[in-house]
């Protein structure tokens, strides 16, 4: 299906990064400025606004990662340009420098000494000019060893770990091969697991630095746990949908990273790989947060595969769904990119099924709308380490 | 059909990849990384994506899935019957 000859039509950045979306974003530093963002992207048709309820009195690792978040989506190459709000100058500043430095067009407003008219007037002026601007960029011819794609599962069920993580299994072997760059996370779900997933380490030191995030966040489980999580992990879906344990569904989890592909590194949250390969983001495995995170490292297409039927979309990074359990198949059909329940049935093989997810994976990097982009899903979250000073 | 599927030979439990599944039936197990087929007898109802016991199970036995343990027993299981968080739990957390 796929070679190393593959190509996509993608949009080339100006620090050479590929995206498959040409989005003109308005991105709010904080909660006071969701308001002026939304204005002005109701006032500008054709640009997106990020709203989320975070960025004050954040400190420490919190605050940088804020900022790390902010940022990568900022650089993320599904993105043209760039209008920030903020309620101050300051951190403002710091989010509009973030972007610059991809050489993105980026501009930036502070609400103080303004008020919202008088910004989102100004920061309307600009935005309609980077829409315009951006309306005249080309789709290009792209190597497939530059799409970067990422996974996360949500709402698992058994026929998660049977069919639909491992067709993204299969998926990332090929994309592997050709050396595209790949990440999955999800610390916690990788509970039961864990052996499995140091014995396809690239390195002695992947490992280690590997199990040093996962038994970080055991430590941080057991410490805030007030039972055996058995109401939150597995949730009431995966309960439902007949997972029983943290356990089975970490093995069915980690179907993801198919047979072949080794481990190359761990990333922190929202942190960009610094080559191809596989790698490892310690992350949270709530759905919408560890997509987000995976949008603001600079992944550009997203598998997401679900059992009992997640929703999920990104704002920016499109959520290809995949689902092998043929009731949800049936009853919530217009969230499925790709069906593999055939899977299950031995109608097709799980290299048929893996090629089917990468001839969707193409479409969609070519410009094809997903189920959740189509319906509208943008659930943009940001991961909090702790609380507000 | 294929009413089971499971991964491993050595899996104590399979998984219902169709619905409808009455106690009584003559089921269809797949092993996947075998490509082979057994059969087991229902003697419960088991949902779609819910798990059958493919072995008798005392309290305290470990559950095996993709070759892998799974959790625990905390209440017997027989041959049939339907395997889930009134029976097994996480030996985690």
């Amino acid at each position: 299906m796929i070679s190393k000859d593959t190509t996509f039509w993608g949009y080339r950045r100006e620090n050479g990064r590929v995206g498959v979306r040409n989005h003109v974003i308005i991105l709010p530093v904080d909660d006071l400025s969701n308001a002026s963002s939304e204005a002005v992207a109701n006032n500008i048709k054709g640009t997106l606004a990020i709203p989320h309820p975070y960025g004050r009195l954040q400190f420490g690792a919190d605050l940088d990662l804020h900022f790390r978040t902010l940022i990568g989506t900022g650089c993320n190459p599904n993105v043209a340009a760039v209008v920030v709000i903020g309620i101050e100058d300051g951190w403002t500043q710091k989010v509009v420098d973030g972007i610059a430095k991809s050489g993105k067009p980026v501009v930036g407003f502070g609400i103080e000494g303004h008020g919202d008219h008088e910004t989102i007037m100004k920061a309307s002026k600009a935005a309609r000019e980077l829409l315009q601007a951006a309306s005249e960029k080309h789709r290009e011819l792209c190597k497939i060893e530059e799409l970067w794609v990422s996974t996360k599962c949500g709402e698992s069920d058994t026929t998660s770990g049977c069919g639909a993580n491992p067709t993204v299994g299969s998926a990332f072997d090929k994309l592997y091969g050709v050396g595209a760059t790949l990440v999955f996370g999800e610390t916690s779900e990788i509970t039961g697991g864990e052996k499995v997933v140091v014995s396809r380490c690239r390195t002695p030191q992947v490992a280690e630095d590997f199990m040093k995030v996962f038994n970080r966040y055991q430590d941080l489980i057991n410490r805030h746990k007030t039972s055996d999580l058995s109401d939150s992990q597995p949730t009431k879906g995966n309960i439902a949908g007949g997972l029983t344990t943290i356990e089975e569904k970490a093995l069915g989890n980690i179907q993801k990273i198919g047979k072949k592909c080794l481990v190359d590194g761990v990333l922190d949250k929202a942190e960009s790989p610094t080559g191809p390969g596989l790698w490892f983001m310690d992350s949270s495995s709530a759905a919408a947060e560890m997509v987000t995170l995976c949008a603001a490292a600079g992944f550009a297409v997203h598998f997401f595969p679900t059992g009992q039927g997640n929703v999920i979309g990104n704002p920016i990074l499109p959520v290809i769904k995949i689902c092998a359990n043929p009731r949800t198949v049936r009853t919530m059909s217009e969230h499925i990119d790709v069906d593999s329940s055939g899977l299950l049935q031995r109608e097709i093989s799980l290299d048929q099924a893996g090629d089917k997810l990468l001839d969707m994976m193409l479409r969609t990097a070519n410009g094809r709308l997903t189920a959740a982009e189509a319906l509208g899903h943008r659930e943009f979250v940001l991961t909090r380490l702790y609380e507000s000073a | 059909m294929i009413h089971f599927v499971l991964h491993d030979a050595k899996d104590t439990v399979a998984v219902a990849v169709v619905e409808g599944i009455t106690a009584g039936t003559d089921a269809t197990a797949w092993i996947m990384d075998e490509d082979r087929e057994i059969t087991v007898r229902t003697t419960q109802p088991i949902p779609i994506g819910h798990k059958v016991a493919l072995s008798d199970m005392n309290t305290g036995d470990t559950v095996i899935k993709y070759g892998i343990d799974i959790g625990r027993v905390v209440t017997p299981i027989k041959k049939g019957e339907h395997a889930h968080v009134h029976n097994i739990k996480t030996k985690r957390w």
